[in-house]
């Protein structure tokens, strides 16, 4: 399978200031997968994908993108990689001083030298994917939060990238959108031969879309396997995510001293 | 107490010293990643657009007021020496070496110098700036160096349409409404004023104030912490650091320019 592995991320720490975020992380995503990566908010998911991209480097370990390992990379190198990635923002993050059309037209005009009327029909194309090529000519804030995210999706496949991330892509979203947006994740992939990260709280409807899963918690993959596998799984960890049990392995309270003690109860009363 | 307060007051210094250098850093890299702009200009022609044209309306109307107070006080003042016909010169020298650079440039900081630091500050918090640099395209390059030299070109324009619109306000009510004579006035100001000495001057400050006030704005937006408080606590800091930056810069390029000869 290795030699199949696009992205191979091997013993990864990670922390800002002293704080270690990811301690020993091991991922592997074959090409032509759509893998999904989940865990509580702050264990690290929006870093992993940031360690990737090259945006931060890890203390130890390393990330492989085709091959290749992203910290070793200069900056001419890095950004060569970056150009085959997509990677969608939690928010879409499209520019709000740009239109529809624009947004999707914006990576063709800084690193192709294409002629406007092929940038026209690319961008038609890649809005006619995700269904909004009616919205060309609007801005981003008269956008409605599903169909901003379907922009920035994309604006995100713009260039064919060959691994596409997806930052939590579900937040904020109604259930018509999120599954819309989901099937779009996964027919996009498929189109164009990449190979997919979805990031996500959403287990039930992720569950449905992709290849593989990973658990991350504590700085580690605490799970991983394939939906079938994760919805056979008894552990306890898993259980807990799939079913929103609010006390589990993941506890509720955040590290605290004696709670008596905190409330100035006397042990003697 | 008074270790208290030293302690606290040396911290601020050390940390205006801090924010200086990282400014300096900033301003470095601007210029460094300027060659996009300069083989794109129509990037820089965009911004121009958004921040010059926005202040223009009110660069107009002020020009316009500060010329007409010129003309009434100048007036007051030079007609118990005798001088009236002094006017032209008078309000074409106070704008051009002082007032116009000065007043214009105060002016674009607070109306597009913060409006620079809310839109790259909310292009950070929105993560736009992340995203960009995701597609491999620099935002130094791409966002900040077009909007900085868009400031650098428009500040010395608008300075320049300030003081058109003070001398024609001082001219106003100098010969139209009080009747001083037209020719003294116009002479007068054509004597007074010389080019390499006052308007050459006069636009190296605008220019410095441009350099000043942009790189200010950028900084801050670049700078802010991507929450809504932090963008508008950036916005309030252009405009007060970079009113300072062009008072205190004023003070200092008067001092070399202009030694009285
Ligand atoms: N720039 C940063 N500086 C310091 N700490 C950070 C920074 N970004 C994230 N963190 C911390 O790192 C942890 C993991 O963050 P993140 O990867 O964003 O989590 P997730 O995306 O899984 O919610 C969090 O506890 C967060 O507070
Ligand atoms: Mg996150």
């Amino acid at each position: 399978m290795s030699s199949q592995a696009l992205v191979e991320i091997r013993d990864v720490h990670f922390g800002y200031d002293s704080r270690l975020i990811l301690k020993g992380a091991n991922l592997t995503f074959p090409k032509g997968k759509v893998i999904a990566v989940m865990g509580g908010s702050g264990s690290g998911k929006t870093t992993l994908l940031q360690l990737i991209a090259g945006a931060l480097k890890p203390s130890s370990g390393y990330v492989k993108v085709d091959g290749q390992v992203i910290h070793k990379l200069d900056h001419k190198d890095l950004f060569r990689m970056r150009r085959r990635m997509g990677m969608l923002f939690q928010f879409g993050a499209l520019f709000t001083d740009m239109s529809v059309y624009d947004n999707v037209a914006f990576q063709m005009r800084e690193h192709t030298d294409l002629p406007e009327e092929m940038i026209r029909d690319l961008v038609l194309m890649k809005l006619h994917a995700v269904g909004l090529r009616g919205t060309h000519h609007l801005m981003p804030a008269e956008l409605s939060g599903g169909m901003a995210r379907r922009v920035a999706l994309a604006r995100t496949v713009a260039l064919d990238p060959t691994l596409i991330m997806y930052d939590e892509p579900f937040t904020g979203l109604d259930p018509i959108s999120l599954s819309v947006v989901a099937n779009l994740i996964r027919r996009l992939n498929d189109a164009l031969g990449a190979t997919s990260v979805v990031v996500t709280h959403d287990v039930q409807e992720s569950l449905k879309i992709v290849d593989y899963i990973y658990f991350i918690a504590d700085g580690v993959v605490a799970a991983e396997g394939t939906p079938d596998e994760i919805r056979a799984s008894d552990m306890p960890f898993v259980h807990q995510f799939m079913h929103g049990e609010i006390d589990g392995p993941v506890p509720f309270h955040y590290p605290s001293g004696d709670y008596g003690q905190d409330l100035n109860l006397r042990p003697d009363r | 107490m008074i270790v208290e307060n030293l302690r606290s007051l040396g911290h601020r210094i050390v940390n205006t010293v801090w924010r200086i250098g990282y400014a300096s850093r900033f301003f470095m890299l601007i210029l460094l990643y300027s060659g996009t702009s300069f083989r794109r200009f129509h990037l820089i022609i965009k911004e121009i657009f958004a921040s010059g044209v926005m202040s223009l309306i009110i660069i107009l109307v002020a020009g316009l007021f500060v010329g007409m107070v010129l003309g009434l006080q100048g007036y007051e003042t030079l007609k118990r020496y005798g001088s009236e016909s002094a006017l032209g010169s008078l309000v074409a020298l106070s704008l051009v070496r002082e007032l116009g650079p000065v007043l214009a440039a105060l002016l674009f900081a607070s109306r597009a110098g913060s409006a620079m630091t809310a839109e790259i500050g909310l292009m950070k918090a929105t993560e736009q700036i992340s995203a960009m640099a995701l597609m491999a395209i620099n935002p130094m390059a791409r966002l900040v160096a077009p909007r900085f030299w868009a400031g650098v070109i428009s500040v010395p324009l608008l300075t320049a349409l300030f003081s058109v619109m003070g001398v024609f306000g001082g001219y106003m009510v100098g010969v139209v409404l009080i009747g001083v004579d037209q020719g003294s006035f116009w002479s007068q100001m054509q004597a007074g004023v010389d080019f390499r000495y006052d308007i050459v001057n006069g636009m190296i400050k605008s220019f410095v104030f441009g350099v000043a006030v942009t790189v200010i704005a950028l900084f801050e937006g670049y700078d802010a912490p991507p929450t809504a408080e932090g963008v508008s606590g950036a916005t309030t800091r252009t405009v007060v650091q970079s009113s300072l930056a062009i008072l205190f810069l004023d003070f200092i390029l008067t001092a070399f320019m202009f030694q009285g000869e």
